[in-house]
């Protein structure tokens, strides 16, 4: 079973969002790291670089595919997570905490009132895998 | 699981594909092969059936002997590649790629022209394990009377493993030492789940069962091709670098006369090995660049989990293909930095 944290928004694209005051913190769940498998490249926006709700920011690849990252609300990027040019694997290890990706000030805080909440991703994802 | 001509395969198992592919280079890799597809030529002309419909020269197997070889189309491109396991004189068994197992069917039974053969599509009723890495002669030896180590590369014995009667031929496809084991399908579980008890699996060091992933990267790494991607009915064998199957001078055979002309005027482009030499990971179809130019096609691309770099192959002009060549690739609009290297990129120590 997919670990999915109470504290965190979800979106259908299998990110999460964690809020952190005006800022939203971003990375993949654990259940999508499962599904692509060992990550081996992690590429990632620059600070201060714009994106709006469901926009690609980056992409994950793992040794078989390739697939695009969303970042589930809007805003500009004020930090990523740099260490993951040498170590993408945290994205497996630890996908909620070290493996997170970028760091978002949000435009719009409502915006994540329309995600998912972790039962709502929960059973998401179920749908998803049946 | 993914559908493979047809076939539901495994992916990956629980382990991964990185720990599949480095378990298979250092301790050994089980892998279910069994959509590989057999035919079966049985009768007086066998061999001159089968010689004059590929490539490489089936006048020089012995029994107990294989050779890798191509069903060529008359324009010297690739029907498929395949395996021509010579059982006696008068029969032959050819291991055929699985998304192709019908069209060669057809393809050689349309070619039949009098020759005094039986042919037969076994596939369904063969299962094939393959058994790769530096521990799979000492794994596979604690279940059969066959003596292994007599196995020379590319020959085989008829023999039982686990009781089952079958083949046990030292082939491969991962570039490590191996040995490939054709049994009935329905003995398939047993000798399955008899090799992983044999092998130890669940131990740091034991063998893994590997999926589908794992077998591109190994095969990848050893700088093989895989039909669809290096090979296929648009790309002749010289191109491919297949050149050391084609024998031009045995008797004739589907294609030589058109490989003969290319060999003589020269190729205008060919296949290449490539390493990304900047951030990024090169993937098949993406855009080959000289100068800016679009100058060719990745056609297999990928991390090498061995030799961690990330590494591929591509058709390029024969003036682009030296080795150090710089080139660019198109990953998804970006371009990445890569150069030409030698195939293999990686080779087992002997």
């Amino acid at each position: 079973m997919a670990n999915v944290p109470e504290d965190l928004h979800y979106s259908k694209d299998h990110e999460w969002v964690r809020v952190d005051g005006e800022e939203a913190v971003i990375g993949i769940t654990d259940y999508a790291q499962n599904s692509l498998g060992d990550v081996v490249y992690v590429e990632l926006p620059k600070a201060g670089e714009e994106f709006g709700a469901s926009e690609s920011f980056g992409s994950v690849e793992s040794v078989k595919a390739v697939s695009e990252i969303f970042t589930p609300v809007s805003g500009a990027v004020s930090r990523i997570n740099e260490s993951l040019a040498d170590e993408p694997e945290k994205v497996n290890s630890d996908p909620y905490g070290e493996g997170w990706m970028v760091r978002l000030r949000m435009a719009n805080a409502g915006e994540v009132d329309s995600l998912l909440t972790a039962a709502e991703y929960e059973d998401f994802t179920k749908a998803e895998s049946e | 699981m993914v559908d493979f001509g047809g076939w539901d395969m495994p992916v990956q198992y629980p382990a991964g594909t990185i720990e599949e592919h480095l378990r298979t280079r250092t301790h050994a890799g089980l892998f279910d092969v069994s959509h590989m597809g057999e035919i079966d030529v049985r009768g007086s002309d066998a061999i001159a059936f089968v010689n004059r419909l590929t490539s490489n020269d089936v006048t020089k197997l012995v029994d107990g002997q294989a050779h890798y070889s191509a069903l060529t189309t008359p324009s010297g491109t690739v029907i498929d590649d395949l395996l021509v396991y010579r059982l006696a004189a008068d029969h032959l068994l050819l291991v055929v790629n699985a998304g192709t197992t019908e069209k060669d069917w057809d393809w050689i039974k349309s070619h039949h022209n009098g020759e005094s053969v039986e042919l037969h599509n076994a596939s369904a009723e063969y299962c094939q394990l393959a058994l790769q890495g530096p521990d799979a002669e000492s794994i596979l030896q604690s279940l059969t009377d066959l003596p292994l180590s007599e196995i020379k590369y590319y020959h085989f014995r008829p023999g039982t493993v686990d009781g089952v009667s079958g083949i046990v031929s030292r082939t491969g496809y991962t570039g490590e030492d191996g040995f490939e084991v054709y049994a009935s399908a329905e003995r398939a579980e047993q000798l399955w789940n008899k090799i992983l008890d044999a092998g130890n699996t669940g131990a740091p060091t034991g063998v893994l069962p590997c999926g589908l992933a794992a077998r591109n990267t190994l095969r990848l790494e050893a700088g093989m091709a895989l039909y669809g991607h290096e090979i296929d009915e648009n790309t002749t064998l010289l191109e491919a670098n297949l050149g050391w199957i084609c024998k031009l001078d045995k008797s004739d055979f589907v294609g030589r006369e058109a490989l003969a002309q290319q060999k003589q005027a020269g190729i205008k482009r060919k296949l290449v090995g490539f390493e990304v030499t900047e951030r990024g990971i090169a993937r098949d179809e993406q855009d080959v660049l000289v100068n800016d130019e679009k100058v060719g096609k990745v056609t297999s691309g990928s991390p090498a989990p061995f030799l961690k770099k990330n590494i591929g192959m591509a058709y390029v002009p024969v003036e682009h293909a030296s080795v150090g060549q710089e080139i660019k690739i198109d990953v998804r609009g970006k371009l990445v930095g890569a150069q030409i290297v030698k195939t293999p990129f990686y080779k087992r120590i002997k």
